[in-house]
């Protein structure tokens, strides 16, 4: 197995670290205390960020991305999610993977303005009834001659606020299988201002300040079937072929941010003298950093290890849910350990960690909760055996 | 007109330099490593030249060991067109002297050609502020050192230079060798679609007796220590007690 960087990933990496460090630390303060983030401000980091050919790097070279192999874009997303999330999902935004997934239509409608930095997306599956349960959902699209009729309601939906569009999952209809009805999905492109799609302000909440969620609300809005994201009935088969490694961002996203607070537990254990010493040199504090660190580096194998087989085309399910699994718990558990290292200064927000520690918490619930991840790795175990 | 770029790989600004036990010299052994931040504005200047058209060619050349491969892809992501690698050590602490890299980048000049040479002002290792002097004497063109402005014009490089107590603007007859300071401009990321592509850029890998150049050290290192632990400060309880002080005992007033 080789386990070392290319140049490029190095590269890639120092760009990534010095952009986030130098554009994007500096406006993290401002978002943290406001809970919001200045359109003017969000211009002009876009601008030096499309500069550093950061923004939509995740794209395939082709229409416009950096063209990076499952691991160095992964080493960029460790790197970005480094930063408050509304900054660099919003100034160095990463459009959805879907939106390849589109006819050559949409992808100059929807792909290519997002991968320009003129439109932001936006992808809307959860809903009040129905969130690990997916295949529950309730908001529907009926066809009407060569139209479809949306209704129904979807919350917890990120950016839908800023986004210029959303990719809707719906409920289309039902078929029978060897276990039991299930219903049929159907992805829309659906854009702001079409008559009958409203987009209201969603709940507050203590992760990732400035980054917002909204509820869309749906009334007989009305889309030609131009609007539909691959084929009817097909929603689910196009989500899991594009979205498969949004799992993996968010493990990346968490490594990030973990080191970051490990590197300032480290510090300051090294630099805070209580009792006449370094605090580092308690066993108290010097076993937690050995625990965190070895925590860090496990989670970041995983991921790694996911990134390299998704590229071999040997990943499994498994394989990435334990990734995001690990990786969003071996943060919050650095993140607590990080605070606790720091005592009562830990908790002020003039350090980073009461943000990291906060932001930690929705990891463990969004992009799949900890116990789908569970149900996703078990269940591959014991198919095995017919279970 | 082709412009050469020396860069050179150094200890990075970040690091937390620690002396060897021994003394011989700055511990390098697995220390994160960057290009000498002079040589990246340098390379940042060379490539501003080309995006006005009056670069043709940007060419990067670094000598040492070979991990300094890894510097010049960073020049190649930059920007630069083409690099070339003398590799003149085998183990990362052996440091190859200004008069010996002079003479291997005058040998890279004759081969090259090129109508201008951006190097950094020094490097910030061993801080010697001498490559770009050294390199102007034996090829006997024209240098203008410590530059914060370049404008080039047909066969003259007019160039203001940072000197103690101002700026000085001088004009240099080209070719020339221009040394840059930091000031002259701020360097740019190294772009994505860019890193990934510089892997196609050609790298050539040279020795030093490809030059006829002989590395071996002529200067020798008779000790190297940490720079001297702040001591604590002291408070006074008055400003006459301040003022007392600072005439006194520092003597700066
Ligand atoms: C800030 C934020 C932003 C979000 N952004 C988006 C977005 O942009 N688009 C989008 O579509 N969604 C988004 N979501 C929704 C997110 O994906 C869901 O919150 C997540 O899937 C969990 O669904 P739920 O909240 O309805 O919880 P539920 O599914 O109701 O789960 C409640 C609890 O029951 C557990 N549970 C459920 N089923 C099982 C089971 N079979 N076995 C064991 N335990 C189980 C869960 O693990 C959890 O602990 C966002 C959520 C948040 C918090
Ligand atoms: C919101 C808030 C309100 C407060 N209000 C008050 C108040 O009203 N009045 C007041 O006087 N104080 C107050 N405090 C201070 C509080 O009591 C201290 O924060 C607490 O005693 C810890 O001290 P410290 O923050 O300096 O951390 P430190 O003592 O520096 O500890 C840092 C870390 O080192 C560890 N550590 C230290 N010594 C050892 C050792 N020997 N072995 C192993 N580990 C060790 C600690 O457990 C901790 O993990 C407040 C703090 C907060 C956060």
């Amino acid at each position: 197995m080789q386990f070392g960087l290319t140049e490029e990933q190095q590269m890639i990496v120092e760009t990534t670290r010095s952009f986030v460090e130098n554009e994007l630390y500096p406006h993290e303060m401002e978002v943290e205390r406001t809970g919001h983030l200045r359109m003017d401000l969000i211009k002009q980091v876009q601008a030096k960020a499309m500069q550093a050919g950061l923004y939509a790097a995740n794209m395939p070279a082709e229409v416009g991305g950096a063209g990076l192999d499952t691991l160095s874009w992964l080493l960029y997303e460790k790197e970005l999610g480094k930063a408050n999330y509304a900054l660099h999902w919003t100034c160095v935004a990463r459009p959805s993977n879907i939106l390849l997934a589109g006819t050559e239509e949409q992808r100059q409608k929807y792909l290519y303005p997002c991968i320009r930095g003129e439109k932001w997306d936006c992808l809307a599956m959860t809903e009040p009834g129905a969130g690990s349960d997916l295949r529950g959902m309730k908001a529907s699209a009926r066809q009407d001659g060569d139209d479809w009729v949306l209704n129904g309601t979807k919350h917890f939906i990120s950016h839908a606020d800023l986004a210029d569009f959303a990719i809707c999952f719906m409920a289309s209809g039902e078929e029978d299988t060897p276990r039991g009805r299930k219903k049929l999905i159907t992805a829309f492109f659906v854009d702001k201002g079409t008559p009958g799609f409203t987009v209201r302000d969603g709940y507050r909440n203590v992760s990732h300040r400035g980054y917002t969620n909204a509820i869309l609300e749906f009334d007989n809005c009305r889309l030609p079937k131009s609007q539909i994201l691959g084929e009817v009935h097909k929603g689910f088969e196009v989500a899991n072929a594009w979205l498969g490694a949004t799992r993996l961002q968010v493990a990346a996203t968490c490594l990030g941010r973990a080191e970051r607070a490990l590197a300032h537990a480290v510090q300051y254990a090294a630099e805070r003298q209580q009792f006449g010493q370094a605090i580092g040199k308690f066993q108290g504090i010097s076993f937690k950093l050995a625990d965190m660190a070895m925590e860090l580096k496990a989670a970041e194998l995983l991921t790694w290890e996911a990134a390299w087989k998704f590229d071999q085309g040997t990943v499994t399910e498994a394989d990435m849910s334990m990734a995001k699994l690990k990786a969003t718990e071996v943060l919050a558990f650095i993140a607590d350990e990080a605070i606790q290292i720091h005592g009562g200064m830990g908790l002020m927000d003039d350090l980073p960690l009461e943000r990291i520690w906060r932001d930690a918490r929705v990891e463990r619930i969004w992009e799949g909760t900890s116990e789908i991840q569970r149900h996703i790795i078990s269940r591959q175990m014991l198919r095995a055996f017919g279970a | 007109m082709k412009v050469l770029v020396p860069v050179k790989r150094v200890i990075d600004y970040n690091v937390k330099v620690r002396v060897k036990a021994d003394g011989s010299g700055v511990d390098l052994a697995n220390v994160k490593m960057s290009m000498n931040p002079f040589d990246e504005i340098a390379v940042e200047e060379a490539i501003r030249l080309k995006e006005k058209g009056i670069a043709t060619e940007i060419v990067v050349v670094s000598i040492g060991v070979k991990q300094a491969q890894e510097t010049l892809r960073t020049a190649l992501a930059m920007g630069a067109d083409r690099a070339i690698l003398i590799e003149a050590a085998a183990d990362v602490h052996t440091d190859i002297e200004p008069l010996a890299v002079a003479k291997l980048l005058a040998g890279v000049v004759k081969e090259e050609g090129p109508g201008l040479v951006l190097c950094g002002k020094q490097a910030i290792d061993n801080d010697m502020n001498a490559t770009g002097q050294m390199l102007s004497a034996l090829l006997g063109w024209s240098q203008a050192t410590f530059a914060s402005e370049l404008a080039v014009s047909g066969d003259a490089a007019t160039v203001t230079r940072e000197v103690d107590g101002g700026l000085q603007t001088i004009t240099v007859k080209m070719p020339a060798i221009v040394t840059v300071d930091l000031r002259l401009n701020e360097p740019r990321y190294a772009s994505l679609p860019n890193i990934m592509k510089a892997k196609a850029k050609p790298l050539a890998t040279k020795t030093p007796a490809d030059y006829g150049v002989d590395v071996a050290p002529r200067l020798s290192v008779v000790k190297t220590v940490e720079p001297a632990g702040r001591k604590a400060g002291v408070k006074v309880s008055s400003i006459e007690e301040l003022i007392a002080k600072l005439k006194d005992e520092a003597g700066v007033i």
